[in-house]
């Protein structure tokens, strides 16, 4: 699996220079969002807000009022935690062309509470005008980028930083859910750093004889319900759903509600935080313990399929780089 | 055709339509007329370079919130004149005022009085709390604080594209509780930001009445120069010193002007109900009949004439 490094800081920079019209905000986390070759490159582009985000995005939404796209980077847990009225108010009410870029999503950071947004994606989709997007590889942070700022109205994107694994070999489109297989048992449906797991659990799965059908969302609002359901519709046994966040107000809730008011009868598993708090670890620990992981969403789909499949995390272990890469294959086509 | 009006004139209309309009619905933001009305007179009469209306007198109803399935929405702005290069913005951070700032669209001609007539009525984008749709609004700046910051990056982009029209907030004392208001002064300061400047309704007096009591807040001046603006403190209800205020150079910096105001000028019968004096609510028919009579008369003017309930 070819891993890329700070994907976003060479995209970013890539298309900000292409348009004047971009200013690049930060709230004193300018090399940790990956933007700190861009302000010594760029200076005239870039605006050091300092640690103060409400009165950054208020300002980001005057900015917007003249006739700039400002993209604001900062951990995503910052962008609107205490300034949510400030986002509410200045941003999403007047549909600003804010672009919130949020690092760090759910529990990819070590920082423990303070610094997980695990809860985002349940805000961000409840505020009215808001588009919620989530990169779940290299090619999505890249494209991710000039998706959003093409996007009428403020945008807010969990994105992934460092080094990063390539999935997928086509650019995301906002509102194009990836099928990633086409299975007829389970229907497993992903996002984010989430994929990565379900793309091991997947190829484990297929050895064993289960047919997983796999969706990738990057787009949580506006979320393709029909094309949900419609997936669920074609699936024995039911449905999955594993994500970097809450379950509550996320894909889990997502899905169900798509599920229920298309009057589908589906066994659903929501994989995420269960309703807690997470703490400060690192990324695999904290997959692990949270149920975040590969080997969670096997047993997850053995729940729903009814049967045993004797992988271990041992298995999914050997699986894993071979496996992601042709399943990478498969989506290109 | 009449002359246009001198600002006094503005300022004694504005006390005279508010007070109107409280008495006749039973109560409403008065002591704002008192303390604001030079200041909003001085800001629209002459202080900011406002183009002509684009608005209809008669405000339109509301006609939704802005959404992707609303592409015919417009703010309030145009009643202060078009969105174009030269001409000032004005943003009125404290939303409660907006009763104030209505009859002062009225009084410098740009909204007919019927348009305070719909105030607070359903369906109306005359709101009670000024919308961003409302008559003269700009943006939202109901929850208070968030009005510098959004002036501050509008005017960082209006100075960045080279345009000559300067952003104004007016503003309220109570904000400099919010901690937002200080991270928008040194950001102002940082940026260099000088195409902004704020006036102040120094009244000091809050929702829950007199700030010393709520809220101490200690020497706003000292604080706002040591987060970085230029700033002049005056008698809000002295034009010349508004005027002189205004002219105070501030180059790579924010100008700040804390009006010193009474939160009952004009209407000192007010002093009765002090230090309760956000929304004047009558407790009793005697006790607007007695307002009725004793404020019309500080203004000059009849008592207004009640219809019978």
């Amino acid at each position: 699996m070819e891993m890329v490094n700070r994907p976003y800081a060479r995209a970013f920079e890539q298309y900000a220079t292409q348009h004047p019209e971009v200013l690049c905000l930060s709230a004193d986390l300018t090399s940790s969002c990956e933007i700190d070759g861009f302000r010594d490159r760029h200076p005239d582009q870039f605006l050091s807000m300092g640690m103060a985000e409400q009165n950054m995005l208020s300002f980001a939404g005057g900015l917007g009022l003249a006739g700039f796209r400002p993209f604001i980077h900062s951990f995503g847990v910052f962008l609107y935690r205490r300034p949510y009225d400030q986002l509410m108010a200045s941003i999403a009410y007047p549909r600003r062309k804010v672009r919130l870029m949020g690092f760090l999503p759910g529990i990819t950071t070590p920082g423990g509470m303070t610094h997980q947004a695990i809860e985002d994606i349940a805000l961000m989709r409840a505020i009215p005008n808001m588009t919620v997007l989530e990169a779940g590889d290299a090619t999505e942070v890249e494209s991710i980028v000039a998706e959003a700022d093409a996007v009428d109205g403020p945008v807010y994107c969990r994105i992934l930083r460092g080094s990063v694994p390539r999935l997928f070999a086509t650019p995301m489109k906002i509102g194009q859910i990836r099928v990633l297989a086409e299975g007829s048992d389970v229907l497993v449906v992903t996002a984010g750093i989430a994929t990565e797991e379900a793309l091991r659990a997947r190829a484990a799965l297929a050895e064993a004889g289960v047919s997983v059908r796999h969706l990738h969302l990057n787009t949580h609002k506006p979320f393709d319900a029909a094309q949900i359901v419609d997936h669920a519709a074609s699936v024995r046994h039911g449905v999955v759903t594993l994500e970097n966040h809450l379950v509550t107000g996320g894909i889990g809730s997502m899905v169900a509600e798509a599920l229920a008011e298309a009057g589908l009868p589906r066994r659903l598993v929501r994989l995420g935080l269960q309703d807690t708090y997470a703490h400060g670890g690192s990324r695999p620990y904290l997959m692990r313990y949270y149920g975040l992981d590969a080997l969670s969403l096997v047993r997850a789909v053995e729940q729903v399929a009814g049967q045993q499949t004797g992988i271990t995390e041992e298995s999914l272990e050997t699986v894993r780089i071979d496996a992601v890469h042709s399943a990478v294959k498969a989506e290109a086509l | 055709m009449q002359n246009a009006p001198t600002t006094e004139q503005v300022a004694a209309g504005i006390r005279r339509r508010v007070f109107e309009h409280a008495i006749r619905n039973n109560g409403g933001y008065l002591s704002q007329a008192c303390s604001a009305a030079e200041q909003l007179a001085f800001l629209y009469n002459e202080a900011l370079n406002l183009g002509p209306s684009t608005m209809p007198m008669v405000p339109p109803p509301f006609a939704g919130v802005p959404s992707a399935n609303n592409p015919d929405y417009v703010t309030g702005a145009g009643y202060n004149g078009p969105f174009t290069p030269e001409y000032d913005r004005l943003f009125i951070a404290p939303a409660h005022y907006a009763l104030v700032a209505y009859a002062c669209l009225i009084e410098t001609g740009r909204m007919a009085p019927e348009g305070l007539e719909m105030f607070n009525k359903d369906g109306s984008s005359v709101e009670m709390i000024g919308a961003e749709h409302s008559p003269g609004m700009e943006v939202h700046n109901g929850t208070l604080g968030i009005g510098l910051s959004t002036a501050a990056g509008l005017a960082w982009g209006r100075k960045r594209k080279g345009e000559a029209g300067n952003v104004c907030v007016f503003m309220s004392d109570g904000e400099v509780q919010e901690g937002q208001t200080w991270e928008a002064v040194q950001a102002a300061a940082h940026h260099g930001i000088d195409n902004l400047w704020a006036l102040m309704d120094v009244n000091r007096q809050q929702c829950d009445g007199a700030m010393d009591d709520v809220m101490r807040v200690g020497d706003i001046a000292t604080k706002l120069r040591n987060f970085g603006a230029v700033v002049a403190e005056i008698d809000a209800h002295d034009l010349t010193a508004l005027r002189q205020a205004r002219a105070l150079p501030h180059e790579g910096q924010p100008l700040i002007i804390l009006a010193h105001s009474s939160p009952t000028k004009g209407m000192d019968f007010l002093m009765r109900r002090f230090p309760r004096l956000h929304y004047v609510r009558f407790k009793s028919e005697e006790e607007r009949r007695e307002m009725n009579i004793a404020i019309a008369a500080e203004l000059g003017i009849a008592p207004i004439e009640l219809e019978d309930h």
